[in-house]
């Protein structure tokens, strides 16, 4: 069964990420992968995360796609114009991707290019709708295609955003134009997952929680100061401080699959963001009762 | 000196028909471009028991039209919404003068070489050619939201601010404070169409004499 099937099967979909590196080594993380055979539905590959130069989201989910582990090609808003965007979209689609998440994309000044021109041309609303276009045969001027790209279509929605209003009515029209599923923003708190799921359930769409994985309480207060929408209570923070270096991992993966335990029964799935901490996935999804 | 052409009459009707209007019209730029006649024709178009209407050059000052709005302030409170025949930058200081009314605009705003706008503000036009502010509340998305985004927000505000300039407010959430406040969050529903850069790149080239 592949993304799209499961997602109609009612099945708890897991997760992963990856996020290519700056240069053209791939060996490190395709073999980091391997890990993952089995144990996820997809892997999610990160379009220039961070406004970060490097290698991109298409040809490393090619690479996956090759080798049979299911990817999600991330596309964000920030660097393409709807020429670019609609053509990847059928690049994609040529080089066996079926999935597709779309985003807006973290503004250009944040990066290490920060002096670049951000495009921006369409945003994630628009270009959901395009890509649901696309998979009916038409561009978006519609003209016919020969030959269309049909994908399983996702987005992602910030339950810690304050007013979350505004991410409800968004999640609402990233549906209508064609979002099959989303995955969260980090979540580390059930109480306001929940809130935020009572609300979004009606949509009827599965959402998968975001999960990062710890990796330092410096990591834990980077991401309260700087995170939109991101919230590390201080008990984890304090677990984190406490640990000695070669205990973080293990301490990381004890937050993360209790995280995971509490909030599995409120939604559709499980999305985790490892930060280059691939290897301990797996042990994450072990203790969290999941595989 | 902006240029702006008025937006189509049923987009305009659509908005006030049934309604009591109070109405700007802002003549500042005529010396450049403004769509005297058509404006004209479209007001009169209207019932007249329904509106009551001002002209008032330059209402890109926000200090001048302040003291008009306060005078007018009656008026303004008898009517259903508020429509202005301007650049965007009038219309988004009136629209921040009146935060509990609904103000329109009844024009689009062309792009024009040089110098752009009279008064230094705090709002910008970016003279898109699809005025955006009648979905908005009268908040520009595609000045004050860093990214130009106007299908709503992305996931990047935190506490209110944007995530490029914490300084900055996250235009998107005044955006829908503003709606809720005038009832009107339903605005926030619509899938908006990307825009058209076609429009101002072919026109504005058309008016370049060299």
């Amino acid at each position: 069964m592949n993304l799209a099937e499961k997602l109609k099967s009612g099945k708890f979909l897991i997760t992963a990420e990856i996020g290519p590196g700056k240069g053209t080594d791939i060996d490190e993380y395709l073999e980091e992968m391997e890990i993952l055979r089995g144990k996820v539905d997809a892997i999610n590959v990160t379009d220039l995360q961070s406004s970060v130069m490097r290698l991109g989201s298409l040809v490393v989910c090619h690479l996956l796609a090759e080798r049979n582990l299911e990817p999600v090609f991330q596309i964000t808003c920030r660097d393409r114009n709807r020429l670019a965007l609609q053509s990847d979209l059928l690049s994609a689609y040529v080089l066996g991707i079926r999935n597709v998440l779309v985003l807006t994309g973290d503004h250009t000044v944040l990066g290490d290019h920060p002096e670049a021109k951000p495009v921006f041309d369409l945003d994630s609303v628009s270009l959901l709708k395009v890509a649901s276009t696309l998979a009916e045969g038409k561009d978006m001027k519609g003209n016919d295609l020969k030959g269309k790209p049909e994908f399983c279509l996702g987005a992602v929605v910030s339950p810690g955003a304050d007013p979350l209003e505004p991410q409800l009515i968004k999640m609402e029209k990233k549906i209508e134009a064609g979002a099959k599923f989303f995955q969260t923003q980090a979540v580390y708190d059930k109480e306001s997952f929940e809130k935020f799921i009572k609300k979004a359930e009606k949509f009827g769409v599965p959402i998968m929680v975001g999960i990062v994985l710890l990796k330092s309480a410096g990591m834990a207060r980077f991401m309260n100061a700087n995170v939109a929408g991101v919230s590390v209570p201080d008990k984890f923070i304090k677990i984190m401080a406490e640990a000695s270096k070669e205990d973080r991992p293990r301490r990381s993966i004890e937050i993360a699959a209790s995280l995971i335990k509490e909030m599995k029964g409120m939604c559709q799935g499980v999305h985790i963001m490892s930060l280059g901490w691939d290897k301990y996935v797996p042990s994450v999804l072990e203790a969290a009762e999941l595989i | 000196m902006l240029v702006t052409q008025i937006k189509p009459e049923k987009e305009i009707l659509e908005r006030i028909s049934g309604k009591n209007v109070f109405v700007f019209v802002c003549p500042g730029c005529r010396e450049v471009y403004f769509p005297q006649e058509k404006v004209e024709e479209f007001i009169q178009s209207l019932p007249a028991d329904r509106v009551r209407r001002v002209n008032l050059d330059y209402l890109c000052n926000r200090e001048f039209v302040k003291e008009y709005v306060q005078g007018y302030s009656r008026e303004i409170e008898r009517a259903d919404a508020v429509l202005v025949f301007s650049c965007g930058v009038g219309t988004q200081v009136v629209s921040s003068l009146l935060e509990n009314d609904i103000v329109y605009a009844g024009c689009d705003t062309l792009y024009l070489d040089g110098f752009q706008g009279l008064t230094v503000q705090n709002f910008n036009c970016d003279q898109c050619g699809e005025c955006y502010l009648n979905h908005t509340g009268g908040i520009c998305p595609v000045t004050h939201c860093a990214k130009g985004l106007i299908n709503g927000p992305c996931g990047g505000a935190k506490d209110g601010k944007c995530e490029v300039n914490p300084d900055a407010d996250c235009a998107w959430i005044l955006i829908y404070k503003r709606l809720k406040k005038l009832g009107k969050l339903h605005l926030l529903k619509e899938i908006l169409p990307a825009r058209d850069y076609h429009k101002i790149i072919t026109e504005s080239l058309a008016r370049k004499k060299l």
